[in-house]
């Protein structure tokens, strides 16, 4: 596993107060218990300090999934 | 002090009620990132809280309705800090006129800078404040937002919607230990009244229970008091500071 996937299940377990060993794939925004709007600004201001970045609001927006949070990551510089 | 070491952001801090909210805070002890669309204004700020023995001040000069402009001042508050602890969002415009003579550009500029601008820094700071658990918003809206005015529909409307964004963001931010509140500030001696016609000032005192105008320091110690842990359970409140003109 990268440096990076291990940073982003760290921000995702952190962002939606879940243990680390629940963050997978399978993570979904409205679907994953926890995983609200309000939860969602949680996680986005983990990923930001996480990763050193300011997401832009359409990618706030268009964030998710876990996989779709690599994808958006991507954009931004970071590589997995 | 009230303040001490605290990192807030002011925003309007060139002038009136920013500037002032900007000297007393740094009284209280708070370190500070002003911006404004006036560089030469800000540095007068930045010049009176150092000559007083304030905190060094970031100054970021953006104008707030530039979307592009906003998220480059984004990313300087970001870099410069990973802390935030309070906001002050005061940046906001004045254009006065009757209903039947108000085009839509200026309905458009209006709101962008008084409402849509002032949503989007509360977006932001939220995102810094949720990582600490803690935070406080200060929005300035307006008696105008409240009891409305003749000629002033779009600010009255750009007001009011601040107030309801200031009770919604409330609600959600209060579990993340962030409190949003709002002034509400009433006639006050900034430039923003500089214009008004001697017979409307005439009137406008009548209708003040303390028969004067605010001063921008007034309003200020009540915008830090909100910023400060001293009103730690209070959220989603309008506090009107207008000598009794609104009860």
């Amino acid at each position: 596993m990268s440096e990076s996937e291990i940073k982003l299940r760290q921000a995702f377990a952190a962002g939606l107060n879940l243990p680390e060993q629940e963050v997978n794939e399978s993570l979904q925004y409205a679907s994953t218990p926890g995983w609200d709007s309000v939860a969602h600004m949680a996680l986005i201001a983990s990923l930001d300090s996480t990763f050193d970045i300011m997401m832009d609001t359409d990618d706030v927006i268009d964030l998710s999934s876990y996989a779709k949070a690599r994808e958006i990551l991507n954009k931004y510089g970071i590589q997995f | 002090m009230l303040l001490e070491r605290r990192v807030g952001w002011i925003t309007g801090a060139s002038r009136g009620i920013g500037k002032a909210a900007a000297l007393e805070a740094a009284r209280q002890g708070a370190e500070l990132l002003l911006l404004a669309r006036s560089e030469e204004g800000l540095r007068q700020t930045a010049a009176e809280i150092e000559s007083t023995g304030g905190a060094p001040t970031r100054l970021i000069v953006c104008d707030v309705s530039n979307d592009v402009a906003l998220k480059a001042a984004f990313k300087e508050v970001q870099q410069h800090t990973k802390k935030l602890d309070f906001l002050v969002n005061n940046a906001g415009i004045l254009r006065d006129a009757l209903i039947g003579m108000i085009g839509s550009a200026q309905i458009s500029e209006v709101l962008q800078t008084n409402l849509v601008s002032i949503i989007q820094i509360m977006q932001f700071a939220a995102r810094l404040m949720m990582n600490q658990k803690s935070g406080s918003i200060v929005n300035i809206a307006s008696i105008i937002g409240r009891s409305g005015n003749e000629g002033q529909v779009v600010y009255g409307a750009s007001k009011a919607g601040v107030i309801g964004a200031t009770k919604s963001a409330a609600r959600e931010l209060a579990p993340y230990g962030i409190r949003v509140n709002a002034v509400a500030p009433g006639v006050i001696a900034t430039n923003m009244i500089a214009n008004i016609p001697e017979q409307k000032m005439h009137s406008l005192l009548q209708s003040i229970k303390m028969g004067r105008p605010g001063k921008p320091e007034e309003v200020a110690k009540v915008i830090c008091m909100l910023a400060s842990d001293y009103t730690s359970y209070v959220t989603g409140q309008v506090v009107g500071v207008d000598g009794g003109m609104w009860l």
